[in-house]
């Protein structure tokens, strides 16, 4: 469909539709609406490297490709050192890589195939410093098989592994802290976001496409299936956990971390807030949430400290 | 003009990768294949050959990086052994099934446990269902031309396969033997430049790599494989004759000495082959009827060549350097799928030895042979045979 000039004018995201319809994600994903707007800022000028995950059936089975773009399903564990692979690669064939006007190369692997088997390879990338850009989309557990718990699974919540019963066998860790350990490797470019806030998502895709080396971005996507929760209310509950501060929005350039939302002057929104929205953390006592807040407010407060020291 | 040289199976590994050219080199920096990235580290520090070289932090990536360089398009090398060819070993059915025409040099050693670091053939053995290619170098000169071999093979368009290249640790990887360095500008025109016509990442034409393939497709997918490594019988045929015309030096799947009117041969592979060639001289000189046959392809097997080999002995005796539990040896099984449905065929005698690096040793042979005589007088004899065991540890 065309879009008219005067309404393209207004719109504050590129207006280009790549990703195609008809691709086989849930309704009310996080991950699909992810692609498309990795789509929306790179155009069909990409290679994605896409470990097994939903992504691998979102973005199609053989035949199909949803994406319209280059598309590498590889295995689960090696996103990070593929991508290194595909740079040297299309180095070598005197392809121009990143930039304005270079091939974006973009692992998409979820929080599973990053925080847990893909966290070696993502290293070795980090530290090689191959020109190409990882997202995690965190959906915060192993979704495509069935809801399993992952490292980056919160404190509180209910999977099919950390089912709750007699014994109150939730999730007992707080969230692994991938994004941490990604600026440990001190890369140019890191950044958090989250498809409740496309703008933001957008103008740092674009920001790692003109920062040469690699560049990561952690990126909040819902997943409705697995966190028991209503396919209209994705962008809600992610604008939630930013609100909350329980997924801060924020960017680590050059040495330097920007808080980006929520406001860091303000008090954030209390945590049950986030949390009422899902089926996952309905079986958490007063204290259990009590913990998960504390959490929050102190992960919280060492963001808003390394932005204060390091700004 | 050629170069005569001296250098270790690992370095002639590594003037193979640089006269081959390869665009991307992703390797994991240590032992077991240490001295190989060591030695292409220095082709590229000192500019002699212009490739990526990707320092991986695991063989698992190593083989990883290569993966996604082959399907962008360019030609690809990486070096490893036992465990981290056994770490790779998911991605050997990947680097197949997608087609990608990798080369991997491997300084054949066992497997733990316990730890050990020396010789046997446990860790490309073991890749064997993978769907790559396998040979097996003799000595370092056969080192060196089997990677170019494998390249050429591993590249043509009937087959479009990796290729692992083996050749024995310690008693190759890190002996000096005269090494024949042959022309650049010859090697290129054996190789030529890769030029990938199908399946490549190109930004200009997306297309999907690895796809899921559902119950409907996945079997024909699997078949292009076999059809491929069945293809790959000719095509080695064919790369082995060009390479002859254009180096001088003669290979074959099968090769035999004094198998002339033999009654026992001897059948093994690697640099084993050369124990037993003396030790067949010195039988010889005896007036025993013995000879040899070494495998230098062992993926795809050479069925046809083995057939024709079974006709020449009463007995054959297999001398492998690895085990398939409760069976015997990979070749035992595989002489035994060869020749089980012919009418008339030769005894077979299977002998275990050299694992984990012990040496084999005209004694150990001498009880190998005790063996398959017995098998050639019509006696008794075990199928599978533990050959050099120490049994007062046992």
């Amino acid at each position: 469909m065309e879009i008219p000039e005067q309404v393209k004018k207004k719109l504050t995201l590129p207006a280009e539709e790549y990703f195609y319809a008809g691709h086989t994600a849930c309704q009310g994903c996080g991950a699909a609406l992810g692609l498309r707007y990795v789509l929306k800022a790179y155009g069909r000028k990409t290679i994605f490297a896409i470990p097994a995950c939903c992504s691998t059936i979102i973005a199609g089975a053989w035949p199909y490709n949803t994406l319209g773009a280059n598309l590498f399903q590889t295995a689960f564990e090696t996103t990070g050192a593929v991508l290194g692979g595909i740079e040297a690669a299309l180095k070598a064939r005197g392809i121009k890589v990143k930039g304005e006007d270079g091939v974006m190369i973009v692992g998409w692997a979820g929080d599973g195939g990053t925080a847990d088997i893909g966290l070696q390879a993502l290293s070795g990338f980090l530290e090689r410093g191959h020109d190409a850009l990882y997202i995690m989309y965190d959906n915060e557990a192993y979704m495509n098989t069935g809801i399993q718990r992952s490292s980056s699974t919160p404190y509180g919540a209910w999977t099919t592994n950390t089912p709750g019963g007699k014994r109150h066998f939730l999730e007992k860790r707080h969230k692994k802290k991938v994004i941490d350990i990604v600026i440990a490797h001190d890369i140019p470019y890191a950044a958090t976001a989250s498809v409740a806030y496309p703008e933001d998502f957008i103008r740092k895709l674009k920001t790692a496409q003109k920062t040469p080396g690699p560049s990561f971005i952690q990126l909040f996507a819902p997943c409705p299936t697995g966190w028991r929760s209503p396919t209209d209310k994705s962008i809600e509950i992610a604008r939630l956990a930013v609100q909350t501060a329980y997924f801060p929005l924020f960017e680590y350039k050059e040495g330097k971390y920007r808080i980006n939302m929520p406001n860091p002057k303000k008090e954030p929104k209390p945590i049950e807030e986030f949390l009422k929205l899902q089926g996952r953390f309905k079986y958490m006592t007063k204290e259990d949430i009590e913990t998960l807040q504390g959490w929050v407010l102190r992960e919280w407060e060492k963001l808003k400290k390394l932005a204060e020291v390091f700004g | 003009m050629p170069i005569r040289t001296v250098m270790k199976a690992n370095e002639a590994a590594a003037w193979a990768a640089k006269l081959a050219k390869p665009k991307v080199i992703a390797a994991f920096p240590i032992t077991p294949s240490t001295l190989v990235p060591e030695k292409i580290s220095e082709f590229v520090a000192d500019g002699e050959l212009d490739a990526e070289f990707i320092k991986v932090e695991s063989e698992h990536s190593a083989i990883s990086a290569c993966v996604g360089a082959s399907a962008a398009g360019v030609r690809t090398f990486t070096a490893t052994a036992s465990q981290g060819l056994a770490l790779m070993h998911e991605i050997l059915f990947i680097a197949a099934g997608m087609r990608l025409p990798i080369v991997i040099a491997v300084g054949n050693r066992a497997l733990s446990a316990p730890i050990n670091i020396w010789n046997d053939w446990q860790d490309t053995i073991s890749e064997r269902d993978t769907g790559w290619l396998q040979f097996y170098a003799e000595n370092n000169q056969e080192a060196l031309d089997l990677i170019l071999i494998a390249f050429k093979v591993a590249e043509d368009e009937r087959v479009l396969l990796p290729a692992m290249v083996g050749f024995d640790a310690f008693i190759l990887t890190h002996t000096v033997e005269p090494v024949e360095i042959p022309d650049q500008e010859v090697v290129d025109e054996f190789l030529g430049e890769y030029e990938p016509k199908h399946a490549y990442l190109d930004p200009a034409r997306p297309i999907t790599q690895g796809a899921l393939g559902f119950p409907a497709h996945y079997m024909e997918a699997r078949y292009t494989v076999w059809e491929a490594n069945e293809n790959a019988k000719k095509v080695i045929d064919e790369v082995f004759a060009e390479f002859e015309k254009k180096f001088g030096r003669k290979y074959q799947k099968v090769e035999e000495y004094r198998t002339e009117d033999a009654e026992v041969i001897f059948v093994t592979m690697g640099s084993l082959a050369g124990t037993v060639k003396e030790y067949v001289d010195h039988l010889r000189e005896q007036g025993l009827k013995v000879g040899v046959a070494k495998l230098t392809v062992y993926r795809p097997f050479p069925t046809e060549e083995v057939r024709e080999l079974a006709k020449k002995a009463k007995v054959l005796a297999l001398l492998e350097k690895n085990v398939t539990f409760s069976v015997g040896g990979a070749l035992f099984q595989d002489f035994s799928r060869a020749l089980v449905n012919l009418d008339e065929r030769p005894k077979i005698v299977d002998f275990i030895l050299g694992l984990g690096g012990r040496d084999v040793t005209f004694k150990d042979l001498d009880e190998a042979l005790a063996i398959a005589q017995r098998a050639l007088n019509g006696e008794e004899f075990d199928e599978v045979n533990w050959i050099g065991l120490r049994k007062e540890i046992l």
